[in-house]
């Protein structure tokens, strides 16, 4: 078992035949997961992957052809609005968007629009998703990853890589990892993670990558200590950190003296979360 | 993106906000120009990008054009928390009643814009925040259907507005709301928007924060950008689409991704040294990037040591390892260089750099360590 995508996954990818696009596509289709389809407007009745993935013009022809019930989506951030509403008008219940730099007003219109119609969103600004050894979805290497008891939700790309890799070599496997993203305003936060991790019967305890930036891992700890049964380490990136600088990613900013590493940390210690002093020493501290 | 008062105000006013009349000057004998214009008392107030300014004694009223060219000479020779000032506004005077505090921001926690208002507006708005916060109004904003005017009316109830402002009220709301829209504002504040003593509302101040993910629709708003708060290397970086940030540090970072990159710097502090900067030189990381990169990093001083944290994905090891020799080439670095790379092409990037004179670190924690030392040594 895992959370949101599995081997039965039917994914569709938006901006397919694109650089990035295809890429990734390769990467994931190469690890096993489940792609049905592309869009890309203009492009419908041409295939990639030698034959082997259809495209389609549009997310509604696409979702009719191949019933797909998940779609990544790897275009520019001008056009990732746009992807994402088109997304959930054809119906499709869980989009990632991997897309960086959309931007702020865009994502509020999205998410409250998407709320609406109950679509999940994982993104912008994210590495995706993966549950080892049955769905990558997404551009975290598949190779860092085993399958495993512990569930990883994280606001950063490369730092998760990181945790994946210092697992692995301790030979804890996770069971699905979650890039929820680095921007202000996304489609899914630490706290909805953590609910489906706290209710799934694989995953037996949850590592979560925080950084500064906004209270998510505030919300986060007050959950854990309320509700969470199972154990949970984390780490916060950016203690370092100068205030009111803007840590590249979009959210990751100490704005009002609000959203300091320290003020996190202590959150989660007093929720009896055990925080980690650097990331390779996380998977040590379950 | 910060926007200076004159450029705010200039954008209120398009949308229909009431400002006093005035204008920009860039030297004194223009400042005295201006208030000759205007006639009357007008009021001085330097333009650079950050609070406190008139605490800081660059906002002052002058009682004719002989004191305003006096005074703008003062001003435009003052640095303000380190920043030159270059330009002063020249308003007219107001006869103030009241100061009201009125802004539309992000509220990243409810994923929705918020009006925020106070009838304790001026100066010392957050301490009124901090001190008294049940004087703060604030409203959300549904983002799909915008600001509706009864929003506006429950606003001006909430802080005792005077009703025979409410009219006057409402347009000023649906301007900031249009202004904040249209200019994909994070921030729009009016901070006083005042009361006259003829009972007039009038934005004496502006304050404008512009999303950079959204300039790419906003090409008339880039160009307002005034580089005079980032430091030259951080104007620099972003020449080459690099996040790149200056510290007070001694160790150089060059790291993949910006949760990373944070993290790398805490590690360094970890084990007792300083960062001298933040560096994500992004996904993907071609030569030339990772090249200019390191030359932004080694033209600081302070630099007594580099370290280097790549963890491919995306990214390649090895093309990483020949941008840092192209740029080893090219700038004959004289400090120690600490490298780490893990995952996609790591072997072959370890290779290439077999020669080049590097130390070498299995884990994060060894390459902070190592680096940590390289610079004590280097001192």
């Amino acid at each position: 078992m895992s959370i949101l995508v599995d081997k039965n996954t039917r994914l569709i990818v938006q901006g397919i035949t694109g650089n990035e696009g295809l890429f990734h596509t390769t990467q994931m289709f190469a690890y096993g997961t489940n792609i049905v389809g592309g869009v890309t407007p203009g492009k419908g009745g041409e295939w990639v992957l030698e034959g082997k993935v259809p495209v389609f013009d549009s997310v509604k022809t696409a979702r009719e052809a191949t019933d797909a019930n998940a779609t990544i989506i790897f275009v520019p951030a001008r056009f990732a609005p746009d992807a994402m509403f088109e997304a959930a008008d054809a119906g499709i219940p869980l989009i990632i968007c991997i897309t960086e730099g959309v931007a702020v007003q865009d994502m509020m219109r999205v998410r409250n629009y998407l709320d609406q119609k109950k679509v999940r969103l994982i993104g912008p600004n994210c590495p995706g998703l993966l549950t080892p050894g049955e769905a990558k979805v997404g551009i975290i290497p598949g190779n860092i990853a085993i399958p495993g008891n512990v569930g990883v939700v994280s606001r950063s790309g490369t730092l998760t890589y990181e945790v994946l890799y210092a697992m692995k070599n301790l030979g804890m496997g996770a069971t699905t990892c979650v890039g929820i993203g680095g921007d202000p305003v996304n489609g899914t936060n630490f706290l909805d993670v953590l609910e489906m991790f706290e209710h799934d019967p694989m995953t037996e305890k949850v590592i979560m990558i925080g950084e500064i930036g906004g209270n998510e891992e505030e919300k986060a700890a007050q959950y854990i200590a309320d509700k969470m049964t199972k154990p949970v380490a984390a780490f916060i990136a950016g203690q370092t950190a100068p205030p009111g600088k803007r840590m590249g990613h979009a959210g990751a900013i100490i704005e009002g003296g609000a959203g300091t590493a320290a003020d996190k940390i202590k959150a989660l210690e007093t929720a009896g979360v055990k925080v980690a002093k650097h990331p390779e020493e996380i998977p040590t501290l379950l | 993106m910060k926007l200076h008062e004159y450029q705010s105000k200039t954008i209120f006013s398009k949308y229909g906000i009431p400002i006093p009349k005035g204008r920009v000057a860039a030297t004194a004998h223009e400042a005295r120009q201006i208030a000759e214009e205007l006639g009357g008392r007008v009021v001085i107030k330097s333009q650079v990008l950050v609070g406190g300014r008139g605490k800081a004694g660059g906002v002052k009223l002058a009682k004719d054009p002989a004191e305003a060219e006096q005074f703008a000479t003062q001003i435009l020779g003052m640095e303000i928390k380190g920043l030159p000032v270059r330009k002063v506004l020249v308003d007219e005077a107001s006869a103030i009643e009241q100061e009201i505090y009125f802004a539309i921001t992000n509220d990243r926690a409810a994923k929705k814009p918020v009006m925020i208002a106070s009838a304790a507006g001026g100066i010392d708005i957050e301490e009124v925040a901090a001190k008294t916060p049940e004087k703060i109004v604030k409203l959300h904003i549904d983002p799909l259907l915008g600001l509706r005017e009864y929003q506006a009316r429950d606003v001006a109830v909430a802080i005792d507005l005077p009703r025979e402002q409410m009219k006057d009220f409402v347009k000023i709301a649906m301007g900031l709301w249009e202004v904040y829209k249209a200019t994909d504002a994070t921030l729009a504040e009016i901070n006083p928007l005042v009361i006259t003593k003829d009972k007039k509302l009038v934005a004496l101040d502006g304050k404008m924060m512009i999303d950079d993910s959204a300039l790419f629709r906003h090409p008339e708003l880039n160009e307002m950008r005034d580089t005079d708060e980032d430091a030259p290397a951080e104007i620099e970086a972003r020449k080459y689409g690099l996040s790149f940030i200056k510290l007070d540090g001694d160790i150089g970072c060059m790291v993949n991704g910006a949760g990373l990159a944070m993290t790398s710097m805490d590690v360094i502090k970890l084990f007792g040294g300083e960062p001298a900067n933040f560096l994500d030189v992004g996904g993907g990381a071609p030569a030339d990037k990772v090249a200019a990169a390191m030359r932004i990093i080694l033209t600081d001083p302070n630099v007594k040591a580099v370290l280097f944290n790549i963890f491919g994905g995306i990214t390649r090891c090895d093309e990483v390892a020949r941008g840092i020799l192209t740029a080893m080439d090219e700038v004959k670095p004289k400090v120690p260089m600490v490298v780490r790379l893990v995952g996609t092409n790591a072997e072959e990037g370890r290779k290439l750099l077999e020669n080049a004179n590097m130390i070498t670190a299995e884990t994060l924690a060894d390459a902070a360590k190592k680096s940590v030392e390289a610079a004590r040594q280097g001192k």
